[in-house]
């Protein structure tokens, strides 16, 4: 999903950044208000992050023939809500475009605006969409469907700046969505599968945290208790 | 037990998924998907030109795949240790409680 440097014209790369720009600032807000108020949950963040970091360094073979990296957004999205993953993601690929010429500066807006924001909120929203389904199946979907939602704006983007001579948008958009969506569908299934382990595990070790910021399931007994009590008041 | 079981049957089911695209692909290259974009695009827009390039390069493909295992160990160096020391910590809760 990384545009190359250089790789969108400088319109489209300028319009990008300044999309990309509002959710960055709002979840370096989040992020402190995070470490303020949830101080015990800082270990958590750490472990988002470096989620983050493998699994975006991995790039993964696929039945297209060609590889591709997961994107691992999903997991923090879904323990810290998205925008705290605005800054994350937006870390990782500052790192990947300075040290690995993957991606780019010029091209950071956009693949901020893929990876870090897109994926997240796609995910956590489909996270949320499945809350009566068994949380593992929440996480499954959610932390896939971040993964697959940041490869389809990278070909949206793509498409919007390099529109095909004769079919136009949306026969570039059917020609990167080829490239980059088909590709991505077993490592979204894959990426989905390592984040219900890492959920598992957390679940286990770290529940504390996990109901300290407010995490489904997690908080489930004290809500229990407050309805009980709603109910006796009625 | 039964949690152990599924475990290893979920990653067992991650594996099986990443080696069947071996079988599904054939002996394809399996070459990025990121250049491939790139060269798509230069196909259907041979006048672009990148208008700005990275300001820093690995000199070749060998630097540059250890740079990528660099951040994967640093991430997954980083992940193990939290997710280790959150286990001692149960595992020490757990006795200490008893």
């Amino acid at each position: 999903m990384h545009i190359a440097e250089g790789f969108l014209p400088p319109l489209h790369a300028a319009a990008w950044t300044l999309a990309a720009a509002p959710f960055v600032i709002h979840g370096a807000r989040e992020v402190r208000r995070v470490v303020r108020d949830h101080p015990t949950s800082r270990i958590l963040l750490g472990a988002a992050g470096a989620f983050t970091f493998v699994l975006s360094a991995i790039k993964l073979p696929s039945v297209t023939g060609s590889s591709s990296h997961p994107t691992g957004t999903g997991v923090g999205a879904i323990i810290f809500r998205p925008p705290v993953m605005a800054v994350l993601g937006c870390i990782v690929l500052v790192f990947q475009a300075l040290l690995l010429a993957h991606g780019g500066l010029t091209t950071l807006g956009a693949n901020t605006f893929s990876m870090a924001i897109v994926g997240p909120w796609a995910g956590y929203a489909a996270y949320r969409l499945l809350r009566k389904a068994p949380f593992a199946v929440a996480v499954f979907v959610g932390v896939a469907v971040a993964d697959l939602a940041t490869y389809v704006t990278t070909a949206t983007q793509l498409a919007l700046a390099f529109p095909d001579p004769t079919s136009g948008f949306l026969g570039a958009w059917a020609r990167f969505m080829g490239i980059f969506a088909v590709t991505q569908v077993p490592l979204a299934v894959v990426e989905g599968i390592v984040g219900v382990l890492l959920f598992r595990a957390l679940a286990a070790w770290a529940g504390p945290e996990l109901a300290d910021l407010g995490v489904r399931g997690f908080a489930a007994r004290t809500e229990r208790e407050s309805s009980e009590h709603e109910v006796t008041h009625a | 037990m039964r949690r152990h079981l599924s475990t290893i049957g979920l990653i067992m089911l991650a594996l099986a998924i990443l080696a069947g695209t071996f079988l599904v692909a054939g002996g394809a290259e399996f070459g990025g998907t990121d250049s491939a974009a790139t060269e798509a695009i230069q196909a259907s827009h041979p006048a672009y030109q990148p208008w700005f390039h990275s300001v820093f390069q690995p000199k070749s493909a060998e630097v540059e795949s250890g740079l990528f295992a660099l951040q994967a160990a640093l991430g997954a160096g980083v992940v193990g240790y939290i997710l280790g020391r959150l286990r001692e910590r149960a595992k020490h809760r757990a006795s200490g409680d008893a």
